[in-house]
């Protein structure tokens, strides 16, 4: 699952002599009494595409605006080429953020806009103006420069406010939920032109979503994070296929978790809801310690009659509920000790005639690697 | 969500600025009142003592404090005058404060029940009238209400009445003066929380079957009491000092506080007096003014 | 479409006739040709073309429109600076001392922030005239503009000012090239607001004028405590006509330049 075809093999953050881009140490933020930050350290490198995840007030916006200068941290530090931004206002940072609500000038039209932050260089007008021209043919909107933004359409401001921050060729470009205000459909659309305009440019973009599918499509590395904390930074399919907990395996995709103790050999979990499970790899918890066995609902299968006794693990259920997705059903069922398992089907043959009912027994089996073993 | 950032020179001056402005012109000269008020009348200039002279030393200073005196406030006490028109003025404008409230709600909840379009013309209309001067409103209801006046005029001439009745010089003319000087203040905060009331509120409480009588008592007029406070404070408190409505419409007879200080001070020249029955009309509108401004500052920062 | 109801019409009708009808009176009869009210002598504009050559009023008017300028000019740049510590700086220190000097006086019986003023001028040894009493209307307007700009600087979005300054522009450049000119149609109505305040007031005006700074209210007051006089019925429907045009002038300009967004910022 990686995300640009193009950058096969990109991954600086694998490099232990690669320098990053952008470098937050141990950076907190309280207002009041609340923890909007707490204690984080993080590397961006050059060219990457960045996204931080999580659920809405898990502090990932004010770390933006601290990245922005817009919120001053209580204590940590953040460097961007190897130097100190705390003493430097955002008007003087080569970092531009992409506001969430695009907080277009209103008074001025959709070149004024775009040019605002060349002016404030005090560039030469023609130079200004043939960026400015470039910018917005760039993103396409070459015949709206006379316009204000209330003349606008969604996507087009989208596209303003994109065209704003990026024609000053920050070392860093900061989006704050770009596309929360965008249909589901032109959302789609809107992410691949966004990755697209990043490996053109050759951009460092950090990205703030609370929208996984957004996050997995765009970023090169995602960060999840929770009440402050970063929760793991790996690239998406890392992110999906090895969740380093159960908090996050279950924040990113669905997942179903059975909790037992891990068997002596490592390669077995005893006395969880589904009984004996295999995994494939070995979990460097000690046996006897409680883990839990994370499965993603695709990759269970239903069938009607019990699979013959082989590796899989494999467990009798009925169905509860069926939900009917268009491209997959989801299927809610009960296994024996009375706990709830999702299972994802594919409706590859239209609506088969074999496809289990509500009340029918059946069995759940998945292979061993399918699984994964989490230790919190 | 507030930045906090360290101020550069000119943003301190932002805040200083207008700080300093207040502080001298606003909070120093009730200070001053208040001293005054504890000072003797005298034939001088200024027409009092003791006058603070710093050149005096500590000596001058411990001489000042001595001579400060509550002699004024005993007075104020004692005379029926003051006692009388402070009656007058919180009786006046809790009437008219009264008044006010039910001749503006209605037009407030009509005006707030017109499409859209109407709403913002009705309510220029509505406040155009306080954008000319009180002096001209007030002098226009003296022509109305001369003896020979239009009103007479139209009252005789339907035959309501035989005589001519009197109105100038009458609390009557002062209500009158008021509730006409005042609406705009009483229409504006109801129609803003009234324009805010959501209809469908109205339209679930009918449809459990409540009727519109009860709806008006049990969902609307809770609904808009914040309204009603702010209308209520607003009107009330200037009410009570007002001037020039009671000096040009009500008569001598039995002043407001508004004219009475008045009277004290270019009248009688006896500032002191004027000081201390303005002393005691603060008192007497602190609380309310307290209330107003907690209110007013809220709505204008949750905005 | 909402239908008005006919008590709900009712009630405007009386309302709005109710506020106009004594100054639409007082208009006609500015031009009886009779000098007694109770007689209509036909239509005329003696009291207009009386008023021309009647100095003392002239000069009244003079004094005052200049005394207008000069406080509503130092209201507005006073009560700006303060909506913008109070609606942009935060909680600083003597914050709440602060709003309430701003608040206050906007109920403060007239009578008492006059009379407190003169005493102050007086302690201070000021000459009183034409200065104190524009220092005494600026005091009293500038708490208005800054209610009016508070509530237009509240209600905008201040991810536009991080924008600004997100792109390179210092706080100063961004308050003249953001935020001025999003807030400038309240700032516009607060400065009409502080000229018809000033050119109003006769209390205030009256405790803190000193010899040759009569204004107009203060004239026309001395004249009609007596009693009705036809020359002041023609003063006063001049100053309603230029109000009234005025504002009607000024909302149909910000109607024209400013659209939806001016339309936004009256208060």
């Amino acid at each position: 699952m990686q995300s640009a075809g193009s950058k096969r093999g990109f991954a600086p953050w694998a490099d232990p002599g690669a320098w990053p881009l952008l470098r937050v140490e141990g950076l907190s933020k309280r207002f009041g009494g609340f923890t909007a930050v707490n204690h984080l350290s993080l590397d961006v490198y050059e060219g990457e595409f960045f996204a931080l995840l999580g659920p809405s007030g898990c502090g990932k916006t004010t770390l933006l605006r601290m990245i922005a200068g817009f919120e001053r941290p209580n204590t940590g530090r953040i460097m961007l080429d190897g130097v100190d931004l705390s003493p430097v206002p955002p008007y003087r940072r080569p970092v531009n953020m992409m506001f969430q609500s695009y907080a277009l000038f209103p008074h001025l039209n959709v070149e004024a806009n775009v040019a605002f932050g060349l002016r404030q260089e005090g560039l030469a007008k023609l130079e200004i103006a043939r960026r400015v021209a470039d910018m917005l043919a760039l993103v396409k909107l070459d015949s709206f420069g006379r316009r204000k933004p209330h003349e606008l359409s969604g996507g087009q401001r989208q596209r303003v406010a994109l065209a704003r921050s990026l024609v000053k060729r920050p070392r860093l470009l900061l989006l704050d939920e770009p596309m929360a205000a965008l249909d589901k459909k032109l959302r789609g659309e809107t992410r691949f032109e966004l990755m697209e305009l990043q490996r053109r440019l050759g951009l460092t973009f950090v990205i703030v979503t609370h929208d996984q599918s957004e996050a997995m499509t765009v970023a090169d590395r995602i960060a999840v994070m929770d009440q402050g904390r970063l929760m793991q930074v790996a690239p998406p399919a890392e992110i999906y296929e090895q969740p380093n907990s159960c908090w996050v395996a279950d924040f990113v995709g669905d997942v179903n978790l059975f909790e037992g103790r891990l068997g002596d050999d490592g390669l077995s979990v005893e006395g969880t809801a589904a009984g004996t499970l295999r995994v494939a790899a070995k979990s460097p918890a000690e046996p006897g310690q409680v883990v839990w066995v994370a499965v993603r609902p695709e990759k269970l299968r239903i069938a009607r009659e019990q699979p013959s006794a082989g590796l899989d693990n494999s467990v009798a259920a009925t169905v509860l509920d069926i939900g009917y997705l268009g491209d997959s059903s989801l299927y809610k069922l009960r296994i024996r000790d009375g706990s709830q398992v999702k299972a994802a089907v594919a409706n590859i043959g239209g609506r088969a005639a074999a496809a289990p009912a509500v009340d029918q027994q059946v069995w759940l089996s998945w292979p061993p690697e399918a699984a994964i073993v989490l230790t919190r | 969500m507030r930045r906090n950032q360290p101020r550069s020179l000119w943003q301190s001056l932002v805040v200083r600025i207008p700080y300093a402005w207040l502080a001298a012109l606003f909070v120093l000269p009730f200070l001053i009142v208040l001293k005054i008020s504890l000072s003797q009348s005298a034939i001088a200039r200024p027409p009092y003592t003791p006058v603070f002279d710093l050149a005096a030393g500590w000596h001058g200073i411990r001489a000042f404090f001595a001579a400060l005196s509550f002699d004024n406030y005993v007075l104020i006490g004692s005379d029926p005058i003051y006692v009388l028109s402070y009656l007058k003025s919180v009786e006046i404008a809790a009437f008219s404060t009264l008044i006010l409230l039910l001749v503006g709600y209605p037009i407030a909840y009509a005006i707030a029940r017109t499409p859209r379009r109407w709403q913002a013309v009705l309510i220029v209309l509505t406040v155009l009238p306080f954008w000319t001067s009180l002096l001209i409103r007030i002098y226009a209801w003296m022509n109305i209400l001369q003896r020979d006046g239009p009103l007479n005029q139209l009252l005789v001439a339907l035959s309501i009445v035989k005589e001519p009745p009197v109105w100038l010089s009458t609390n009557t003319a002062i209500f009158i003066g008021v509730v006409y000087s005042y609406l705009p203040f009483m229409v504006l905060p109801l129609y803003a929380t009234l324009e805010k009331l959501d209809e469908s509120l109205l339209e679930a409480a009918a449809d459990l079957g409540c009727p519109r009588w009860k709806i008006f008592w049990q969902v609307t007029l809770p609904l808009s009491s914040s309204g009603v406070i702010a209308g209520a404070l607003l009107c009330f408190i200037p009410i009570v000092g007002e001037f020039v409505i009671p000096d040009l419409l009500g008569g001598s007879r039995s002043p407001m506080i508004g004219q009475t200080i008045w009277m004290e001070f270019f009248g009688n020249k006896d500032w002191p007096a004027a000081a201390a029955v303005a002393v005691v009309l603060v008192c007497l509108l602190v609380a309310p003014i307290l209330v107003y401004q907690h209110r007013a500052m809220r709505a204008v920062e949750r905005d | 479409m909402r239908k008005v109801s006919a008590v709900n019409l009712a009630a405007i009708a009386v309302g709005i006739a109710f506020l106009y009808l004594p100054i639409v009176i007082l208009v006609i009869y500015s031009f009886n040709a009779s000098r007694l009210v109770a007689v209509w002598g036909g239509w005329s504009t003696r009291w207009y073309g009386e008023l021309m050559s009647d100095v003392p009023i002239l000069d009244a008017a003079f004094i005052s429109i200049r005394l207008a300028l000069v406080s509503a000019s130092a209201a507005t740049i006073l009560g700006t600076l303060a909506a913008l510590a109070l609606a942009r700086f935060g909680r600083f220190r003597g914050r709440l001392l602060f709003a309430a000097m701003i608040y206050a006086p906007l109920v403060m019986p007239e009578v008492i922030t006059g009379l407190s003023l003169l005493l102050l001028f007086v302690a201070v040894a000021a000459d009183r005239g034409f200065w104190t009493v524009a220092i005494a209307h600026t005091t009293m307007a500038m708490c208005f503009v800054t209610v009016i700009v508070q509530s237009r600087l509240v209600g905008f979005d201040i991810s536009l000012e991080e924008a600004a300054m997100d792109l390179g522009a210092t706080p100063l450049a961004t308050f003249f090239a953001v935020t001025l000119p999003l807030i400038l149609p309240a700032v516009a109505a607060a400065w009409m607001l502080a000229f018809a305040l000033s050119l109003d007031d006769l209390v205030i005006a009256s405790f803190t004028t000193g010899p040759g700074a009569t204004t107009l209210p203060i004239r026309i007051y001395s004249e009609v405590r007596l009693g009705v006089k036809p020359e002041m019925n023609a003063v006063c429907s001049i100053m309603v006509g230029v109000v009234g045009v005025a504002v009607i002038a000024a909302s149909l300009l910000a109607k024209l330049s400013g659209g939806e967004r001016a339309a936004r910022a009256q208060p």
